[in-house]
């Protein structure tokens, strides 16, 4: 299975990865290429927009049309791309960086527009590609090589962001959960409006060596021992979740979606315009 | 015959846009480029074209070359302050080749400034904005009408040379409002995107020496992909020093190769004289206007007004300049085309500057007293 879909939708010229040995963003990037393959999407119709950062590497890699902006732009590029091409399905890629820090306004403003985008963000906590400084989702007291006395700064949740930001479907999935986080991509892609998915990874290289959390190995089940599905956490007491992330779907509702919003004002102005 | 109308700057820079065949602009209030976004929501709509307004600058560039590689004409429109957030993204443009039209309509800087009072001090800012080597076009027109037929032309040189061009207005012509006939401009030439035949081999980064290979619109079955990064002629990243080496020529020299295509200029009483005037956007028109005035003294003086500012049309000014005593750059910064027209002449006739930089429009009676000086 794995090597049909590296037949099919990699660009086998540009393997090996630069990814570091025991990263886990060739698990998420299989894991969307996974979704893909199973909504049988025309591989043509594809647009993958990716921004600066380890995870943003993955566009270069996959045989689709693909795009790889500026940092933290990805959105912004791909707002452009969907709004004058409703036809094709856009998907962007980021990180914990690109998209909570550097691109955090178009994020928010994505997600106000319910735009038919579908965001997955590569959240390893660190900034990898410039060799592991603290990133908005580094947790609070780890070290990174610009928190050498540990990080002051509170974690940012940006589920939580989306959410409160108007996105229409919010997920969180793992490295470790893969079956799952294909599932949460493919509802995400299905889903019309702005649809945002976690997924939590691994950085052993720069985030794991720092603090001292062992093997790639080791990281991954972290993510299994710590991962709660939405469906449990509801029943559990703060104490025993304290330590804790809830991993499933957590918003999925309709909300009028900009490109249709869009089509309709033209309809309303009598213009026949696609 | 279409009427004569009158027409703002601004206004004649969106009916050009869409005579060129816009189809999409992103863009985020700013003055004065403002009436720009304004007229392309309330106009876009009526010839298939699409309008956003983005969270920000940044985005708005972003958009607009996202929008591009769907194989639409895209333009976005800003001033000073705007035009400096869109740097990092017209340097991706610029590398990525993607044709798009950006519109800077200068206001008086640096900073905030003075909002929104005139003035020309982004001319190198317009050429050396972004990082790093890169090509660009920029075009600076002087009235109503010629902003109309500059901005058809920045779609035409865009498209033919895949790259960013910009619309360097000022905000003198952004907001005069003149009579204006386009009539003579219904048959212009507007260039298409040309589409590439073979799915199976295209390159979008084709070496083609002094030029472009046709850009394929995503989701037409060219599966390609573009980056910021240095290259390959698949577009793939490359970190090969003789590839990026050849990719940095090929940029730099499709424009620089091309000149005698690309430059635009006008020339007035340029037979010779005493002084020849080198002047662009606003500041040209009261050249113009200050010509007259020492013509009666009886100084005679001609003047250059290069439209395409860069490249600069320095072939032209070379002919030019050795028939005139002095030559002065007359704009409204401290003195920054005059570097450009500095390095031409390289101290073989004096030039001078005439500048101002107060928020207030450069008048005719500015140049004649400088003039006068001299003597």
């Amino acid at each position: 299975m794995a090597s049909e879909l590296v037949e099919r939708y990699f660009r086998k010229e540009t393997l090996p990865n630069i990814w570091c040995p025991g990263c886990s963003n060739g698990i998420v990037t299989a894991a969307i290429v996974r979704a893909i393959d199973n909504l049988g999407l025309d591989q043509n119709n594809v647009c993958i927009v990716s921004g600066i950062g380890c995870s943003a590497r993955a566009s270069g890699y996959l045989d689709f049309n693909t795009l790889h902006t500026t940092h933290g732009r990805a959105i912004a590029f791909a707002t452009g791309i969907k709004f004058a091409n409703p036809e094709l399905t856009v998907i962007v890629i980021t990180g914990d960086g690109d998209n909570a820090a550097i691109g955090g306004n178009h994020f928010i403003h994505a997600c106000r527009r319910n735009i038919d985008l579908t965001v997955v963000m590569y959240n390893n906590h660190i900034y990898g590609m410039t060799g592991g400084q603290y990133s908005p989702t580094t947790p609070r007291f780890d070290r990174a090589t610009t928190a050498p006395y540990g990080n002051i700064d509170r974690y940012f949740d940006i589920c939580k962001l989306a959410i409160g930001a108007g996105a229409t479907y919010v997920a969180r999935g793992t490295a470790y959960h893969v079956h799952q986080l294909t599932k949460l991509i493919e509802r995400g892609i299905s889903h019309k409006g702005f649809s945002f998915i976690e997924a939590l990874s691994i950085c052993p290289t720069y985030y794991g060596r720092k603090n001292k959390k062992g093997t790639p190995a080791d990281m991954l089940k972290w993510l299994k021992d710590h991962a709660v599905d939405i469906k449990q956490g509801s029943k559990m007491d703060p104490e025993e979740f304290h330590d804790k992330f809830i991993i499933g779907e957590l918003l999925n509702i309709d909300e009028p979606e900009f490109v249709e919003e869009y089509q309709k004002m033209l309809n309303n102005l009598k213009v026949n315009y696609k | 015959m279409m009427p004569t109308v009158l027409m703002q700057g601004n206004e004649a820079v969106v009916e050009g846009a869409i005579a060129a065949g816009l189809k999409f602009y992103a863009g985020y209030p700013i003055t004065p480029s403002t009436e720009i976004a304004e007229l392309c929501a309330e106009k876009l709509p009526f010839v298939g074209g699409k309008f956003i307004q983005m969270e920000d600058e940044i985005a708005s560039m972003a958009a607009v070359i996202g929008a591009s590689l769907t194989g639409l004409k895209a333009m976005t429109a800003t001033s000073g302050p705007g035009f400096s957030l869109k740097q990092e993204n017209i340097g991706f443009a610029a590398m990525a080749e993607i044709p798009c039209v950006i519109v800077d309509v200068q206001r008086m800087g640096p900073s905030t400034g003075m909002p929104t009072s005139p003035a020309q001090g982004d001319v190198m800012q317009s050429r050396w904005g972004t990082h790093g080597d890169h090509p660009i076009i920029v075009l600076s027109p002087s009235s109503v009408k010629e902003a109309y037929y500059i901005t058809i032309q920045a779609f035409n040189l865009s498209e033919k040379y895949r790259t960013p061009v910009i619309l360097l207005m000022d905000e003198v012509i952004g907001h005069l409002r003149e009579a204006v006939n386009l009539d003579e401009y219904k048959d212009v030439e507007i260039f298409e995107r040309p589409m590439p035949q073979d799915k199976e081999n295209y390159l979008p980064y084709q070496y083609i020496e002094n030029g472009v290979a046709p850009l394929a619109p995503f989701g037409k079955g060219f599966r390609f992909h573009v980056t910021g990064l240095a290259h390959n002629e698949k577009g793939l990243p490359t970190n090969d020093p003789k590839v990026t080496e050849k990719l940095i020529k090929r940029l730099i020299g499709k424009i620089e190769n091309n000149k005698k295509d690309i430059v635009m200029f006008e020339e007035k009483d340029t037979e010779g004289g005493d002084i020849l005037l080198i002047s662009f956007g606003s500041s040209a028109r009261a050249c113009e206007a200050a010509m007259q005035e020492l013509k009666k003294e009886g100084i005679k003086v001609g003047l250059f007004k290069p439209i395409t500012i860069w490249p600069f049309p320095d072939e032209k000014l070379r002919e030019i300049y050795p028939r005139f005593k002095k030559v002065f750059v007359v704009e409204m910064n401290t003195g920054q085309l005059y570097y450009e027209v500095d390095r031409i002449i390289k101290g073989n006739t004096y030039v001078g500057k005439i500048n101002k930089f107060n928020g207030e429009f450069l008048t005719p009676f500015d140049i004649v007293e400088k003039i006068k000086e001299s003597f």
